[in-house]
């Protein structure tokens, strides 16, 4: 299979008054044809912004793509004029944003909005735009599609407003669709709903998905690979169930540890992870979760660790972590059975306690 | 499962019957429709409008030629004085012109200069507005530069000055100097509009289904006026409505002052600077347009007040 998404080495920056943003640094990763990716990390760690890459709408300035290729169906998005970037738009790769809420434009009717890509890739007619929304809004099981063409976004609910972004995203076929948490604004029952739908139109129209989230329970479900990503890298990257299977690098672990799960015991608590994201503008100097990390050593201060492939894992098992490498400390852990140095973890708390009484006493 | 389907639906069409659609501009309708103040005000408006355009069938005399034998300075015929004549109801002026054919074609004047520098105000405002607060950059910064300069003038005395300047041109003598007035009227009137609708678009470019817009294509162009233009409209629609009544006043004023419109073609402002010398003597030849000018503005003013309400129910004071 060849791949359909060949994302290499993008750094995606933001020029601010306080200095450069990081916001997406090295990031490599590719999607073959229909295959599904995830995209999870905390806010903040460039998962966003990664997809707005993608499509080249970053707002520029005060951001920019300094370096890096995306090779999409051999093309470098990259190196488009802008042209040739609109009609890659919504016709070979489409966006379904968070807020359902917020996406649609307020004084059109859901059938202009939807008709928009229509006629501007497809050369539709009106009416010709007009039943192919109304087939796309069937497709996502929105009920009395003919009667609700002509309503405006206000006259939808959460749920059927995400369903119009994604018959929005569907309209043209995209070969690629980036989700950029689809799910996090609804509510639990539509939830799964929205992600159920999501999953049959992928496997019925072989769409390639990127699938952005905080949320390690939304894509457990439905994808293929997930990549973890922190402070603007990937720091873990591996298959679906290998990933749940066997983490190995500790932030995974500490997204993991902070979601409930439902076969623990009651008394369980949950863990979070201490401390807070590294400023993206001055980011430690080693490996950028360090500071955050239960089983640092003192190599990791001091110099950042490459992607790796992880012993005894499966072949695209890797992990950016100096104790996963090659004779590291954590290549044979277990992280059901292991809970940190709980020194450490004391000497975090402690950290984090200064450096936020530091911050408010400076306001 | 076949039955449960069924009933989905079943349940979806009772909803969707059940519910009165209406769209946002019908919404805004209906709450304008309630309006006491404003459905008069729209009458009135009309009431104008027909009498502006029916002139010359209603006028029972020329507004413009003076009589052969002038009875001038006549006076109403309620007022019962000697000096009234059952011919001329309202009066004549000073020279025996009919007063009541004179209001009826100055109203052209004033809904011509209502709504012709509204409509180049706007489409020059918005052009400028929406560029600059889309575009950004320098471009905003030259645009906006050039606005303040404009805005920094005292609006009336500009427009003075610019009038009592080109008058004498052959340019201000164009459609008895009405093209002078509207010219005048745009170049100081625009700059508020741009600022408005620049505003609108900073803050609405910043929405995310102006994003989502980008993402599935679209051009620039296509973003500023199919999702843009629209969702800034409900301010600039209420700002069109005062920018009517303040065109008509500007004319009257200027006309008042002797360098608005050119004699003998009638406007209400003029007929008062016309009377205004022998006020003492037939103050009816002044209080007539007085009255036409200030019912009309307060016409305007209560639907401007009525589109407000109904096209922004937080707004409401």
């Amino acid at each position: 299979m060849t791949d359909l998404l060949e994302v290499t080495d993008l750094h995606t920056q933001f020029f601010t008054r306080d200095g450069v943003v990081r916001a997406v640094d090295g990031v490599t990763f590719q999607v073959a044809a229909g295959e599904t990716l995830g995209i999870v990390g905390e806010s903040g760690c460039g998962k966003s912004v990664t997809a707005l890459s993608l499509m080249r709408l970053i707002p520029q300035p005060p951001g920019k793509i300094v370096k890096g290729s995306i090779m999409f169906d051999g093309q470098d998005i990259l190196k488009m004029d802008d042209d040739d970037v609109r009609g890659i738009r919504g016709n070979n790769i489409a966006m379904i944003f968070q807020d359902p809420m917020t996406s649609l434009n307020p004084v059109l009717t859901i059938s202009r909005q939807i008709s928009e890509a229509l006629e501007l890739h497809l050369k539709m007619d009106k009416s010709e735009a007009r039943k192919r929304t109304i087939e796309l809004l069937e497709l996502v099981n929105i009920p009395s599609a003919k009667k609700r063409v002509d309503d405006y976004p206000h006259q939808f609910s959460g749920g059927m407003r995400q369903r119009v972004m994604i018959a929005m995203a569907l309209s043209c076929n995209p070969k690629l669709i980036l989700a950029d948490e689809p799910t996090t604004a609804l509510d639990v029952t539509i939830q799964a709903q929205i992600l159920d739908l999501l999953k049959n139109l992928a496997r019925e129209f072989r769409t390639a998905f990127i699938l952005i989230t905080h949320d390690l329970g939304v894509v457990a479900g439905m994808t293929q690979r997930i990549n973890v990503m922190y402070a603007g890298r990937i720091v873990e990257k591996a298959d679906t169930v290998e990933l749940f299977a066997n983490p190995k690098m500790p932030y995974t672990w500490g997204l993991l540890r902070s979601i409930p799960r439902l076969d623990e015991s009651r008394k369980a608590k949950l863990v979070p992870i201490e401390g807070l994201p590294p400023d993206l503008i001055a980011p430690p100097p080693g490996c950028k979760f360090e500071p955050r990390c239960q089983y640092r050593r003192d190599v990791c201060k001091e110099k950042e660790p490459e992607l790796k492939h992880i012993p005894n894992s499966k072949p695209d098992h890797e992990a950016r972590c100096w104790g996963t490498q090659e004779g590291g400390w954590l290549v044979d852990t277990d992280w059901r059975h292991e809970i940190g140095d709980t020194h450490v973890l004391e000497v975090i708390k402690q950290e984090t306690a200064s450096v936020t009484a530091t911050e408010t006493a400076g306001e | 499962m076949a039955t449960a389907s069924t009933t989905q639906e079943r349940a979806a069409e009772l909803n969707v019957i059940t519910r009165k659609q209406r769209s946002l501009w019908g919404d805004a309708l209906y709450r304008l429709m309630r309006n006491k103040a404003a459905v008069v005000g729209l009458i009135v408006i009309a009431g104008a409008f027909l009498i502006a355009i029916f002139a010359p069938a209603l006028a029972p005399y020329s507004p413009i030629e003076i009589p052969k034998n002038p009875a001038s300075q006549m006076e109403p015929l309620w007022t019962g004085s000697k000096y009234t004549d059952p011919r001329y109801i309202l009066g004549t002026d000073f020279l025996g012109r009919d007063i009541i054919s004179r209001l009826i074609f100055a109203s052209r004047i004033s809904m011509v200069v209502g709504f012709v520098p509204t409509f180049i105000v706007f489409g020059l405002g918005v052009t400028v507005g929406m560029t600059a607060g889309f575009f950004g950059g320098w471009l905003d910064q030259l645009l906006m530069r050039f606005t303040d300069i404009i805005y920094a003038f005292p609006d009336f005395l500009f427009l003075l000055i610019i009038v009592a300047s080109f008058r004498a041109s052959p340019f201000g003598k164009l459609l008895d100097g009405l093209m002078l007035i509207f010219v005048a009227i745009a170049i100081v009137g625009w700059v508020g509009v741009a600022r408005l609708t620049r505003g609108q678009v900073l803050s609405l470019k910043e929405r995310e289904f102006v994003e989502a817009a980008r993402s599935v294509g679209a051009t620039p162009a296509r973003i500023m006026f199919k999702h843009l233009f629209p969702n800034a409209l409900a301010p600039l629609i209420v700002t069109a409505a005062f920018a009517v009544p303040s065109a008509i006043l500007n004319e009257a004023t200027l006309s008042f002052l002797g360098v608005g419109i050119i004699p003998p073609t009638p406007s209400w402002g003029q007929m008062i600077n016309e009377g205004f010398p022998l006020f003492a003597a037939n103050p009816w030849a002044v209080l007539l347009p007085a009255i036409c000018i200030s019912v009309v503005m307060l016409a305007f003013t209560f639907v401007g007040d009525g589109l407000r309400d109904a096209l922004d129910p937080r707004m409401k004071t």
